[in-house]
């Protein structure tokens, strides 16, 4: 077995074990690439078939071609895709984009605290009708117990002290000085009422073999991370005002790798396009404390 | 795609001995630092008035650098001309020991650090301790802050001698002590001249020169079953066996027996997706199969082939533990253990000894097991399980027990031992002892209701009969009832049925029913009644139980359809085609043969 082989081995074991232990379970899909690899592993998983429905956080902020490639995915893979927002936010305009509040209280109204809402069922969800291809009212409000999320621990500093299944208190809350111990594949799967559990099967993954996977699978993924014949492409995903593209020619999968491997990129962090993780001294930790991904 | 190795390693030791320096300067001298990293560090130290430190790097987290300690495993990733590293940084507090047994145990292979200066200290030992449980060989004692004193060759002589004599009696022989001092860089990429006296290598060719896992294709094949999946859409109608091999390999036609339920079959296909279709699969691999005969198995047994060596099946077994849980463990209280993909209800039955990790004395008298100890234990599961001994083959034989929602200690099983005297057994014996008659003897019962009493069981092995068995056992009841006999019927809670049961963490429910029954069994035969229940997919080992606890009474056991039982005879196998009255006949045959009741007229 080769590093990806291994890699996909864990990842897929975690998945199973997630599915069976989890009565209500879903999988947070950003649209980027690490989410859609998790979403190709769960087909791995499951044979074809993936059991698990998917949840997007929708910020009305993000890049349009993104919600295009959500949808077109949705219905050929026959996904089981809801989508949930800060709708109240949204409507008063309390927003970075809208000049009342900085980036990271616009993360934390947004996304934080969209997905907390979302997870436990308080706010509305809306779920893809396959008929139509429309979204619908989700009728299902019962809370998400166990929330599978694509972080991979090489992203900055609080990711790499994440466990494999990582619990959440009713508050969304972090705890991370406290976490389960996690040995010889056996995880925290039992959980007190009103808790959820995180479960990041890509922990171990880098950057580099996120690419090198989306290559030797052929994984349809979105066009923003590639040139588009302007010399600039997406090398991380977010919402347009605070993600900004990076000045690159790669117009392909294997054009990424080598640009990451010996390239422009071999030493310049993933997320220096993300504006928000520069405004405090940890902002992405502030952020995740409080339920962020 | 190239094809580079990977390797994880951990640096374990005690607090501020300096693993986050050796770290970061690995890091800095490998050139795998990311540019924002280096510079993000240096802002944060500059803003903050303090000197630039190696060790920051690691520390991304607010409260770390506030304290100025690692409290949860960091892993960093740096590169050699021959490999990829993850480099697991655990912390060396004692109140993070949990964190550090989950660094450590995803390692191939160990730096311990001690501080030249200070010495060998309790986590020093501790950790090496819990290294050696977790099944690490590779193990490389750095001796740090040789610039403190002055690069004294003594110094490290002591050291190395006094830790070597240590880590023999724990079954760790080290394969080398590096003189280090990581703050300055010195033997970490480059070699020193500042210890001219030392002539092995420097810490990263030590790294390049550890041998990777080997795959375990040469052990016999072991599979826990972690999930049995029939998915319907578009038709698909493949069952299939998922799991994650351990050891070992297996192709298409093996024959193939699940334990503990002894069920058996043969591989008819292994089931991938987006793959090459193939025939034969190896260890490590997370896979599917599907098999030639459809029998019930449950997620959580052990799937092994029929011609190689077989595990241990017993309920009691030899441990050692380290415990790392808020409250201690203790005797006579439910605990859960989970080994593999199974999980079951688990008490300790017995302290051998108690180490403490950090002296190594023996305390044979505390009689629990208290937070951060390693101690030797006998455990006992509610049911056996299956498992190899850990000097056989280890990934079998490694469980962690969960106390309170809490993964609370972890362990190795060194050897099965006898069941003679299972706690069951002795609890119906107090029972019995205890239990306070009235005047009236079950003689008398029998004379003036015209039958004796008895305990009947209706089960089946096959999932079609599930509802039938159920409708046996209402009109068994309604039958004898209508013939005055005093009879009873109480059926099993359906969330133990059919797809439900299929979820590992019902087991704890399905005890606690299984446990109830038999009580009450007891007091509706001694009672005089004929007392009747149906189980679906009732094992040898529930039947065993369900006996023990309806004693001194009799029990009637009848299987309908395909029987679920593998050693356990029961006192009819009724085949029906969905006729529940023949059923209904036969067992009022039994009844009356065994002179339960008298003839009967319909």
């Amino acid at each position: 077995m080769n590093h990806l082989d291994k890699l996909e081995a864990q990842s897929v074991h975690i998945l199973r074990e997630a599915y069976r232990e989890f009565k209500n379970i879903c999988m947070l899909w950003s649209i980027g690439k690490d989410s859609t690899v998790l979403l190709w592993l769960a087909r791995k998983a499951f044979f074809g078939h993936v059991p698990i429905p998917l949840v997007h956080i929708d910020t009305h902020f993000k890049i349009p071609e993104m919600i295009k490639y959500r949808d077109e995915l949705a219905l050929k893979w026959k996904l089981t895709m809801v989508y949930g927002e800060n709708t109240e936010a949204l409507a008063q305009k309390n927003t970075f984009p809208d000049g009342k509040v900085d980036r990271i209280t616009c993360c934390q109204s947004l996304k934080s605290n969209a997905l907390k809402n979302t997870l436990s069922g308080e706010w509305n969800r809306y779920v893809m009708d396959h008929k139509t291809g429309k979204y619908v009212l989700d009728t299902n409000r019962e809370q998400y117990t166990g929330v599978i999320v694509g972080v991979r621990a090489d992203e900055e500093g609080s990711r790499s002290k994440e466990r494999y299944f990582s619990p959440r208190d009713k508050e969304n809350d972090w705890d991370v000085g406290d976490q389960p111990p996690e040995f010889w594949n056996q995880f925290k799967t039992d959980f007190a009422p009103g808790t959820h559990i995180r479960i990041h099967p890509l922990l171990d993954w880098t950057e580099l073999n996120i690419w090198e996977y989306i290559e030797r699978e052929n994984i349809p993924i979105t066009s923003l991370y590639f040139d588009q014949g302007n010399g600039k492409r997406y090398r991380s995903l977010g919402c347009y005002p605070c993600t900004a593209p990076v000045d690159s020619s790669a117009k392909n999968v294997s054009e990424i790798i080598e640009e990451l491997k010996s390239g422009k990129f071999a030493n310049i962090a993933e997320r220096s396009g993300r504006a928000q993780d520069k405004d405090d001294g940890g902002g992405l930790e502030t952020l995740r404390r409080g339920g962020y991904m | 795609m190239d094809n580079r190795e990977q390797m994880n390693i951990v640096i374990v030791g005690h607090v501020d001995h300096g693993k986050s320096t050796v770290i970061g300067r690995l890091l800095a001298d490998t050139d795998s630092l990311p540019e924002g990293k280096l510079e993000s560090v240096k802002e944060f130290c500059k803003k903050n008035s303090r000197p630039f430190e190696y060790a920051f790097l690691l520390d991304a987290l607010k409260d770390e650098q506030s304290q100025g300690i690692t409290i949860d495993t960091a892993r960093c990733f740096f590169k050699t001309s021959k490999r990829d590293y993850i480099i697991i940084d655990a912390p060396g507090h004692i109140e993070f020991l949990k964190n550090m047994v989950t660094g450590a145990s995803r390692a191939e292979a160990a730096l311990l650090v001690i501080d030249a200066k200070e010495g060998i200290k309790e986590n020093s030992k501790r950790h090496g301790h819990i290294v050696s449980m977790l099944g690490i060989k590779q193990v490389v004692v750095l001796v740090n802050k040789m610039d403190l004193v002055n690069f004294d060759k003594d110094v490290f002589n002591n050291i190395q001698a006094e830790f070597t004599e240590f880590l023999s009696k724990i079954n760790i022989k080290p394969l080398n002590f590096i003189p280090i001092s990581a703050f300055n860089g010195d033997n970490v990429a480059e070699k020193s001249k500042n210890t001219f006296w030392y002539e092995g290598p420097t810490v990263l060719e030590q790294l390049d020169s550890f041998i990777n896992k080997k795959e375990n294709y040469q052990l016999p094949f072991r599979m826990p079953v972690q999930d049995i999946y029939k998915f319907t859409e578009g038709n698909d109608d493949r069952r299939i066996v998922a799991g994650t091999i351990l050891s070992g390999t297996i192709k298409t036609g093996d024959e193939v027996l699940f334990l503990p339920s002894q069920k058996r079959s043969t591989i008819n296909s292994i089931e991938g997706f987006n793959v090459e279709p193939r025939d034969t699969a190896f260890a490590d691999e997370a896979i599917g199969f599907t098999l030639t005969t459809q029998i019930y198995i449950k997620p959580g047994e052990l799937m092994v082939k029929v011609n190689e060596n077989q595990p241990v099946i017993s309920s009691r077994f030899r441990v050692n533990i380290f415990w790392v849980g808020k409250a201690p463990l203790v005797k006579n209280k439910n605990y859960k253990l989970k080994i593999g993909t199974m999980k079951i209800g688990v008490k300790l039955v017995d302290i051998l000894n108690i180490i403490d990790a950090a002296e190594l004395n023996i305390d044979s008298f505390k009689d629990q097991v208290e937070r951060h100890d390693v101690a030797e234990c006998i455990l006992e599961t509610s049911k056996p399980i299956a498992f190899d001994p850990i000097s056989d083959i280890e990934f079998t034989g490694r469980f962690v027990i969960v106390d309170n929602y809490e993964i609370s200690g972890g362990g190795i099983i060194l050897e099965g031992v006898s069941d003679s005297n299972n706690t069951l057994i002795e609890q119906i014996k107090d029972r019995e002892y205890l239990w306070e008659k009235g005047l009236i003897t079950s003689r008398d019962r029998e004379e003036i209701y015209g039958h004796k009493s008895k305990f009947v069981v209706i089960t089946t092995g096959s999932e079609e009969n599930e509802e039938i068995i159920r409708d046996i056992g209402k009109y068994l009841e309604n039958r004898l009832f209508k013939m005055n006999y005093k009879s009873y019927y109480l059926g099993v809670s359906s969330l133990l049925h059919g797809l439900a049961s299929n979820n590992v963490s019902d087991f704890e429910a399905r005890e606690n029913q299984i446990r109830q029954i038999g009580e009450l069994a007891r007091i509706f035969t001694d009672a005089g009644q004929i007392f009747i229940t149906s189980v679906f997919n009732l094992d040898d080992y529930e039947a065993n139980k369900l006996k023990l606890l309806n004693q001194p009474h009799e029990i009637l056991i009848v299987n309908i359809g395909d029987s679920p039982f593998n050693s356990f005879k029961p006192d009819a196998n009724i085949s029906i085609e969905g006729a529940t009255k023949k059923a209904v006949d036969s067992v009022c045959d039994l009844l009356k043969q065994k002179e339960i009741i008298v003839d009967y007229y319909i």
